[in-house]
């Protein structure tokens, strides 16, 4: 290990100290706020509430249906993840194994849709909604398998890049070795690629249910009322004339809690993930 | 799409809607009448709010991965806290700052204005031109995680000896820094910088959740724009239009990006 000069201690234990207040403050406030009463919220600001309650997380559930949103959450964040995966490892699995026509394009055309901004795509998939509603009586917009079918489109060309990145540095020869014993495509999908291919799936499953659980803009024009999911719902809290700032704090912290633990926990996972798509 | 004359009334059959030819494109690029002058207007504020992100996202992501590479103790718990606001879903980490920069019971004017004293009156952070320094400062703090992340990666990479050598030679820290550090962390900020830069041009959440249904002058994003000239004024052909217009934008930026950066490499 090097030596350090002393300009360099410097310069490093001050941009930790600064990064640390400036990713933390917001976080402080966060918790803090949601253990204050309501009161106190509406007053000035303090760091400290000088008394801690837990009533704020009592009280969100009644003040909007928190339930409601959280419940249309879970279930549109799981369906979306599951189909997404499951679709992107034999998608995946036949990019990286099989040689077909269109091959490339289809590698570019997965990866050109990492481009484009969402807002390309609302209005288009809003008019394909309307019109499959007018020609078979399906009602996507306002529902959730309008909303799990969007997601599926953002998450799939992610999915798919990130699967067969990996799938490509599985070597084939243990493909070979497999067939040798007598495996099938299928056999060999499951029993040597996936167990081998673990790491990443988790990180694409993670990936997969953020996406569906933190999107807002195709979340607020294509939800009803019975259909809205959080990050929607946690708005209502805002718009109200009088701001329950203790109970939204509250609120963000539960809907937040999950994911934000689980991308923790499997943050190694998801480090080698995102890298092996993106520095390749 | 953005060739027909489309508004709410004709939605529910919009393959029927009038067709309009290019007028659509005429009234978005006329930067004389209102709607081409906000369009362009957002366009500009855009460029420089995604200038501004990515240039600071990306130095802060290079001094806390390198800042952290020496650290011993406590090295895990900052990893981990620095990493919290990427997993944070982006309407909750939004919202809390929208609560910080409240003008009157807000952690930033408390801060300011009581506890340093700096402002002599509580300042509004959320309307007026205050606004696009908010918007940036809430954006940097969601992106610079994401570039702490792969740079922390690519340092990895870089083996140990390479530095061990270059110390032996002579080379400080500051040295080493310029000439082994950032050259081999090069090709991971060519992506890492586009990708940045493709995220923050489109984001539409931060303004949208930050600001509420509609964001001030001061901080409309292109993506703010379209989406209102779409779903709070019904013009979808107009909102196509511009849709178009953006995408072929970034189409072009991103290929000129790539041949510039590949060329020089």
């Amino acid at each position: 290990m090097m030596q350090e000069t002393p300009g360099y201690r410097i310069f490093r234990r001050t941009t930790l100290a600064l990064l640390t207040v400036f990713v933390g403050a917001p976080l402080v406030v966060m918790v803090s706020t949601a253990i204050k009463p309501l009161s106190q919220v509406q007053s000035a600001f303090r760091w400290i509430p000088t008394q801690p309650t837990l009533r704020p997380f009592v009280e969100m559930w009644s003040t909007v249906p928190l339930a409601r949103y959280f419940a249309n959450s879970v279930i549109v964040a799981s369906v979306s993840t599951v189909l997404s995966v499951t679709v992107a490892i034999m998608a995946a699995y036949a990019v990286s194994r099989w040689r077909f026509r269109g091959r490339e394009s289809f590698r570019l055309a997965v990866l050109a849709t990492q481009m484009f901004p969402g807002v390309l795509f609302l209005l288009p998939l809003f008019l394909l909604f309307v019109m499959v509603d007018r020609l078979t009586g399906l009602a996507l917009v306002g529902s959730r398998t309008g909303l799990v079918i969007t997601y599926l489109t953002f998450a799939l060309p992610y999915a798919i890049w990130m699967l067969v990145s990996y799938f490509e540095t599985i070597p084939h020869e243990l493909d070979d070795a497999a067939k040798v014993d007598g495996c099938g495509p299928v056999r060999l999908l499951v029993s040597v690629l996936l167990p081998a291919a673990r790491p990443v799936i988790v990180a694409v499953s993670i990936f997969s249910f953020m996406l569906a659980w933190g999107e807002v803009l195709f979340a607020s024009v294509l939800t009803s009322e019975q259909t809205r999911t959080v990050s929607i719902g946690l708005q209502s809290y805002a718009s109200e004339a009088n701001v329950y700032w203790n109970q939204v704090m509250a609120a963000s912290l539960v809907v937040s809690a999950p994911i934000v633990v689980a991308f923790l926990l499997l943050q190694r996972h998801i480090t080698s993930g995102l890298t092996a798509g993106a520095v390749k | 799409m953005s060739t027909l004359k489309l508004t709410q009334y004709q939605l529910a059959r919009w393959w029927e809607a009038p067709r309009a030819g290019l007028a659509n494109y005429r009234v978005v690029l006329d930067v004389d009448q209102p709607t081409g002058a906000s369009l362009l207007h957002s366009f500009l504020i855009t460029v420089a709010f995604t200038l501004i992100v990515v240039a600071i996202s990306w130095s802060l992501g290079v001094a806390g991965a390198i800042s952290l590479q020496r650290v011993r103790v406590g090295r895990a718990a900052l990893r981990t806290l620095f990493l919290v606001p990427y997993a944070l879903p982006v309407f909750a980490a939004v919202i809390t700052w929208r609560f910080l920069l409240q003008r009157d019971n807000g952690m930033l004017n408390h801060v300011l204005v009581d506890q340093l004293g700096l402002l002599n009156g509580n300042a509004f952070y959320l309307i007026g031109p205050n606004s696009f320094w908010s918007l940036c400062v809430v954006t940097i703090w969601r992106e610079w995680p994401f570039a702490f992340l792969m740079i922390l990666a690519a340092l990895q990479s870089i083996p140990e000896d390479v530095y061990e050598a270059a110390g032996m030679d002579g080379a400080g820290p500051w040295r080493q820094l310029r000439n082994i550090t950032l050259p081999m962390i090069a090709p991971v900020n060519q992506v890492l910088v586009l990708v940045l830069a493709l995220r923050t041009f489109r984001d539409f959440e931060t303004p949208y959740v930050l600001f509420g249904g509609s964001a001030p002058d001061q901080a409309r994003l292109l993506s703010v724009e379209i989406y209102q000239n779409s779903f709070e004024t019904f013009n979808f052909g107009l909102g196509s239009a511009m849709s178009v217009l953006l995408l072929v934008f970034l189409m072009v930026m991103t290929a000129s990006y790539l041949v510039i950066t590949r060329r020089r490499t």
